[in-house]
């Protein structure tokens, strides 16, 4: 079996995206606000993985 | 006039029975949406979580075992184990393909196992959502 191996970005960044689209999916109905909170989700995901990101490199200086 | 019809109508129809759906989008995920059809969502929810499953398998994620101890050791060893059994068919084929990756250090590992994890609270998250279509909780 072939071995996947991607930065932790990488992995964070597609985490992110099958989660947000799941929620958007089950969280919403309708097909445009669905797309507009698997987005708003995306968008939060992205945003803690920079915000925290930036926290534990300071954390670690 | 036509649309009041159809209102009572919908409103008088009883709602299923969520057992069986529930437990099909458990067995093989996605696939209660599509006996309460709604195709497009079992479709895509079936995607997200056989995607991160397998993604989970291609960087040797590790199972979790049943274990407990301390409160924290029991919540994540049992909470996990639960998350890997929501996964159903996919969970027990890979076991039964023979399936074992240890648990070892590092980041690509670690993350599969988040991800097999993920795969199984995904399939959850559809069971809810399943049951509420099937109770009309929710269109």
């Amino acid at each position: 079996m072939p071995k996947m191996a991607l930065s932790h970005f990488e992995m964070a960044i597609l985490f992110s995206l099958l989660t947000s689209v799941a929620l958007g999916i089950t969280g919403k109905t309708g097909r445009q606000e669905q797309i507009r909170y698997a987005a708003y989700c995306f968008g939060s995901f992205v945003l803690a993985l920079f915000g925290l990101g930036w926290l534990m490199y300071f954390g670690h200086r | 006039m036509t649309t009041e019809v159809k209102k009572d109508i919908a409103a008088v129809e009883p709602a299923q029975s969520w057992f069986l759906p529930v437990l099909l989008t458990w067995v093989a995920p996605g696939a209660g949406y599509f006996l309460l059809k709604s195709p497009e969502r079992g479709a895509a929810m079936a995607t997200m979580s056989i995607v991160m499953f397998i993604v989970g398998l291609l960087m040797r994620g590790a199972f979790f075992e049943a274990q407990t101890g301390d409160l924290l050791t029991t919540v994540i060893y049992c909470g996990g184990w639960i998350a890997n059994l929501a996964n159903g068919s996919l969970y027990f084929l890979a076991k039964a393909f023979g399936y074992n990756s240890p648990d070892v250090a590092g980041h690509v590992v670690d993350y599969g196992t988040k991800f097999l994890v993920g795969s199984g609270l995904i399939n959850i998250l559809a069971m809810v959502d399943v049951f509420e279509i099937a109770t009309r909780k929710k269109s």
